[in-house]
């Protein structure tokens, strides 16, 4: 089923997205002339395909559920913003804080993301197929960041327990980011993660960043800076 | 928030559309900025004539029309709504004390190319008062404002003019706007204002002074404090620049005929064969610049 948001209003299309019968079969659904506007399939929650021809603006696909949705286009600021679960696959580029805070699911961005890419993840799978801007995995707490290019500068500042795994150079690492060892179990998740995202990469060529956990304690030797 | 929009034709194809066109981004940009609105709009008469924009704020058109006459030859004054365009040869340094002796008008802008048109209101009030639709241009930037640490009213609104055929929009605030203010006094700066871009204005027309543009910008980034995304005219071009932190959006979508710059993408969703344009976002702290 086409929804056309020249004809329909956003507000429309979005309510019926978001309650889609479970006994019915109509499960694919196009969105085309798309023009910018924001929260564009926020707030799924049933396993539907959602296609969207053309550039979306803010909070595409936030708080998604279990739908598969894919952008035919660039994205704004947010997209898959708390995401929960399900796929998210933009086809252009993405704006800041791509996947910011979600908690599952999986975002591929075949194009490159600008700053704060998954800022504040916290489990959620994020692969860009081509470079990260500045201040990415700021504050990520769980889950997997995946870059085939480059990433900007204080990649992963002040980090919890997100791996980072990345291709190309990184211009500099934030607070408590440091390279890490690839073992065994890191290459056959990154493997598994580069499957998904249909890409047959070695994952040796990739290097693996995590936090070094100095910031998780205070340091009793810091104390007389405060 | 604030919403900042500019369009650059590189082709001569457009030319007759760019107010149509630079009016619907404004108006998308609404959501953005419904306090006030402006626009600077760039028309090269090859000429010696210089365009003084004012804003007749509670003077009648005719009373100011008679009185101006009696002291400068002009060629030709133009009434929109309760912008009026004044036309002559003489030099700025000449017509500006003159103008400045009207204390009931301010003046928005002046130069050999620039008409600068900006109200309190809505967007798309705005645009219809000044028939935006019907204006024709190489290059225009607009502005609908949020305001925030100064007032709304005309000298509040957006663009800012500060030199010859020179302006700037701004998406962000400053945060050393009142020393920068000081310092540029001393220099011999003047502002109408308490507002932060106007300081912006007033340092890139003074850092021009010695530089090109570019070289201006790049100097900005370590003396102006804050957040911006700016875009900058010149009788030529304009530039964009973000700052390092890059909160504030802007999106460029380039074609064989024209550079488009907005605060969204949405504002630009109209522009033509804009899907098939190369679409990116300007890097922090990156001077981009179109025109001479």
């Amino acid at each position: 089923m086409n929804l056309d948001l020249k004809k329909l209003k956003l507000r429309s299309v979005n309510e019926k997205l978001q309650s889609i019968d479970r006994k019915k079969n109509s499960r694919k659904f196009t969105i085309s002339n798309p023009e910018g506007n924001h929260a564009i399939c926020a707030g799924l929650t049933e396993n539907i395909d959602v296609t969207i021809k053309g550039h979306v603006g803010y909070y595409c696909a936030g708080m998604n559920q279990n739908a598969n949705i894919i952008v035919d286009g660039n994205v704004g600021t947010g997209v898959a913003e708390n995401m929960m679960s399900g796929k998210v696959h933009v086809k252009g580029n993405a704006s800041q804080s791509a996947g910011a805070t979600a908690h599952g699911g999986t975002l591929i961005v075949d194009g490159d993301t600008s700053s704060r890419c998954g800022i504040s993840m916290k489990g959620i799978d994020i692969i860009v197929k081509g470079s990260v801007g500045h201040m990415s995995a700021f504050m990520a707490q769980s889950g997997n960041l995946v870059v085939f290019g480059d990433a900007g500068e204080a990649l992963g500042d002040s980090l919890y327990e997100t791996n980072i795994y990345v291709k190309g150079k990184v211009k500099s690492l934030g607070a408590d980011c440091e390279e890490k060892k690839m073992d065994k179990k890191h290459k056959s998740k990154l493997k598994e993660l580069l499957k998904k995202a249909g890409s047959n990469i070695k994952p040796d060529q990739f290097k693996r960043y995590g936090s070094a956990r100095k910031l998780y304690n205070f340091n009793i030797d810091n104390v007389s800076n405060y | 928030m604030c919403g900042i929009v500019g369009i650059y034709l590189k082709s001569k194809k457009f030319e007759k559309s760019l107010g149509g066109m630079l009016s619907k981004m404004l108006v998308s940009m609404e959501s953005r900025g419904p306090d006030s609105a402006g626009f600077a709009i760039y028309n090269s008469d090859k000429n010696k004539t210089y365009k003084y924009s004012i804003c007749l704020n509670e003077m009648n058109f005719e009373k100011f029309k008679k009185e101006i006459k009696k002291k400068v030859k002009l060629i030709n004054i133009e009434n929109n709504s309760d912008h009026v365009i004044l036309k002559s040869i003489k030099k700025p340094h000449e017509i500006l004390p003159i103008l400045e002796s009207f204390v009931e008008i301010s003046l928005v802008g002046y130069g050999k190319s620039i008409e600068i048109f900006k109200q309190v209101g809505s967007p798309s009030k705005v645009v219809k008062k000044f028939n935006l639709d019907n204006f024709s241009g190489t290059h225009a930037i607009g502005h609908t404002r949020m305001a925030t640490e100064s007032a709304i009213t005309t000298n509040g609104s957006h663009p800012y003019s500060t030199g010859e055929d020179e302006c700037l929009v701004h998406n962000g605030s400053l945060s050393n706007h009142n020393n920068l203010r000081r310092k540029l006094k001393k220099n011999g700066s003047k502002f109408n204002s308490e507002n932060d871009t106007e300081v912006a204005a007033g340092y890139i027309s003074d850092s021009l002074k010695n530089r090109n543009l570019k070289q201006t910008l790049k100097k900005g980034l370590s003396e102006l404090d804050g957040f911006y995304t700016f875009i900058a005219g010149t009788h030529s071009g304009f530039a964009v620049l973000r700052d390092e932190i890059a909160c504030k959006p802007a999106v460029i979508a380039e074609t064989k005929d024209y550079v488009a710059i907005c605060s969204e993408f949405q504002a630009m969703a109209h522009m033509p064969n804009v899907n098939n344009a190369k679409i990116f976002e300007p890097e922090p702290g990156i001077v981009y610049s179109w025109g001479k």
